[in-house]
């Protein structure tokens, strides 16, 4: 059963078309890596599924219902959270805190109540501190959680977003870039993490450029390319694509100067 | 260049009022300091100057501005620079002044009243344009404050044009079964209206506290570090940044009408951009990480200027200098001077 469905959705930017006419759907608990070259409208895409963009045509339906129109806020809300590029993550607070904040979305308490500590409110706060504590030690950040953010080394940047991203509890997490600048150990260690996430039921779309995880983590791949699906299957279909390959190679070509 | 006030100050947290703590209670050493702050405001300021109206006049309108300059630090804790509070201050103050001259309504009814009316205002401008951030957003408030000054001198018989309106009546006394609690206010002696502002100021002090220790503080910083990814984790960006202008709002609306009962009177002319440019620069002299900010750079510049009678005419000049000279050496603002001192502050200057 697809959870995510990206239905013919197409974004221009005055005269640039960013994607065009775009459709695939990703199974539940699925991993999907959406792939291409620079410019292909990868991260375009990922900014029409989390709705911080609002598309020229198509759609996205969730879970059977379109969430194309909703604020970004009431998105990640019915589950379907975005990670960033690089390091995003609230710099100036701890890393515990960083992930009690981002439970937010799970509040029961009104913010009223939360002004006067009701009970719900402390309820809430002691929930959100042991799920911040458990999926922080998940993340292999338990030693590391009372450093003020911007303290911490790149590698721990990382899984700190998507520790963030894991307090809102998504059922899709969309992951951008997630092995960008990160040598092949901390690659491996990386893509385990992400299939770990996978196994607790989270169904997981990715853009990536590192072509060897990839093809390791996905169960799908949809290739990209000036904004146009130009391929979509398992990695060892897509490995023997020649519109794929052509898209890789001829850049490549040029580049060598052939 | 673009002012975003992100770059122009750590909000590390740490400090007297500590505000990005993991636990929100204050150290002992905290509320010693705040009881020593609390008696010196009613204990020792009325034993040493209670004879001298003047001083306590000038610790009146101390308090009262530091109040609202509180109420601007609440936007800046959203990362928004603020120049509307003296358009709010404004709309408090004719709240006060049109009901209790024509319609003989109490002061004590109309301060929480003309607070509520500047909230409401508040987020109703607040919310097409707090969408915007960085120099946008002050430019737009700047012109807010314009704005509603232009209003004011213009709205005819509601608000009496240039004229302003004049004799507003003091408070009246309060009581409950027959018992005062409250005396009346009486015209020769300043000291009630210096207790008023006093427990206005230890109020807002402690309702600004347990908001910004709260999990809504949490929220309001998570805001100002990054709003992109506040939304990308299902938070409603829009609407606590409404509830922090609206805070701000209504912190302004209550100064307002505290100044206009203290003064008797309020004019379009009252509160102008210049004003509004204060209340932001008594924060950032302050320091922006602390609560009690605000409240250090209101009573530092206020009183400063009110012992200098000679260089009052270049005040504009020096507080443009002071706040280059804030902005430039001292981005975490006076308090941090302090802590440098006690050597419990991490990290470097950046």
């Amino acid at each position: 059963m697809a959870i995510l469905d990206v239905r013919g959705i197409t974004k221009r930017f005055g005269g640039l078309t960013a994607v065009n006419n775009v459709s695939f759907s990703v199974e539940k608990g699925a991993i999907l890596s959406v792939i291409g070259p620079n410019g292909a409208g990868k991260s375009t895409l990922f900014k029409l599924i989390s709705s911080f963009v609002s598309p020229t045509s198509g759609r996205v339906d969730y879970d059977g219902q379109t969430i194309t129109g909703l604020p970004p806020h009431e998105v990640a809300r019915r589950g379907v959270v975005r990670t960033f590029q690089e390091t995003t993550i609230f710099k100036e607070m701890s890393a515990l805190q960083n992930v009690i904040v981002a439970h937010q979305l799970r509040c029961r308490a009104s913010s009223l109540g939360i002004y006067f500590s009701s009970a719900a409110a402390r309820a809430d706060e002691e929930r959100f501190r042991n799920s911040a504590t458990e999926i922080l030690d998940y993340l292999g950040l338990s030693a590391v959680k009372h450093m003020l953010a911007r303290n911490l080394p790149h590698g721990h940047l990382r899984a700190l977003g998507i520790a963030v991203a894991m307090a809102a509890e998504p059922k899709v997490l969309l992951l951008d870039e997630p092995f960008s600048g990160m040598n092949i150990e901390e690659t491996d260690a990386a893509v385990k993490l992400v299939r770990g996430i996978r196994d607790r039921g989270v169904t997981i779309v990715l853009v990536e450029h590192d072509m060897s995880a990839v093809m390791r983590i996905s169960d799908r791949i949809v290739v990209l390319n000036f904004g146009t699906k130009i391929a979509e299957g398992p990695p060892p279909e897509i490995k023997q694509n020649e519109a794929v390959i052509g898209a890789y190679l001829g850049e490549a070509d040029e580049e060598v100067g052939h | 260049m673009g002012l975003e006030i992100n770059q122009l100050t750590r909000h590390d947290g740490s400090g007297s009022f500590r505000v990005a703590r993991e636990n929100d209670h204050l150290s002992s050493r905290q509320k010693l300091r705040f009881a020593a702050f609390v008696l010196i405001l009613f204990v020792a300021v009325p034993i040493l100057l209670g004879r001298s109206p003047y001083y306590i006049t000038v610790l009146t309108n101390a308090a009262i501005l530091s109040f609202i300059s509180l109420g601007v630090w609440v936007t800046f804790s959203i990362g928004r620079m603020n120049l509307a509070q003296g358009a709010f201050a404004l709309v408090g103050g004719y709240v006060v002044a049109i009901l209790t001259t024509r319609y003989g309504v109490s002061f004590w009814l109309c301060l929480p009243l003309s607070g509520l009316i500047s909230a409401a205002l508040g987020a109703l401008v607040g919310w097409p344009v707090l969408r915007l951030k960085g120099v946008y957003f002050a430019m737009t408030t700047l012109s807010l404050t314009e704005a509603i000054r232009l209003l004011a001198l213009n709205g005819g018989d509601i608000t009496m044009g240039a004229t302003g309106i004049v004799n507003i009546p003091r408070p009246g006394p309060v009581g409950i079964f027959g018992l005062t609690i409250v005396p009346e206010f009486n015209g020769a002696d300043p000291l009630p209206f210096y207790f008023l502002a006093c427990a206005l100021l230890v109020l807002g002090l402690v309702a600004v506290w347990r908001l910004s220790t709260s999990r809504l503080g949490w929220v309001f910083r998570s805001l100002r570090q990054n709003e992109d990814l506040a939304t990308s984790i299902g938070i409603n960006v829009a609407k606590y940044r409404v509830i922090a202008f609206g805070v701000c709002c209504f912190m302004g609306g209550i100064g307002g009408a505290f100044f206009a009962a203290f003064h008797q009177n309020i004019y379009p002319a009252t509160y102008t951009i210049s004003d509004s440019v204060n209340f932001m620069l008594y924060c950032f002299l302050g320091g922006l990480s602390y609560i009690f900010g605000p409240v250090v750079g209101t009573f530092l510049l206020v009183i400063a200027f009110e012992l200098l009678h000679a260089v009052q005419d270049y005040q504009a000049l020096i507080y443009g200098v002071l706040m280059i000279v804030c902005m430039l050496w001292l981005p975490n603002g006076m308090l941090s001077l302090g802590l440098r001192q006690d050597g419990r502050r991490e990290g470097e200057r950046r």
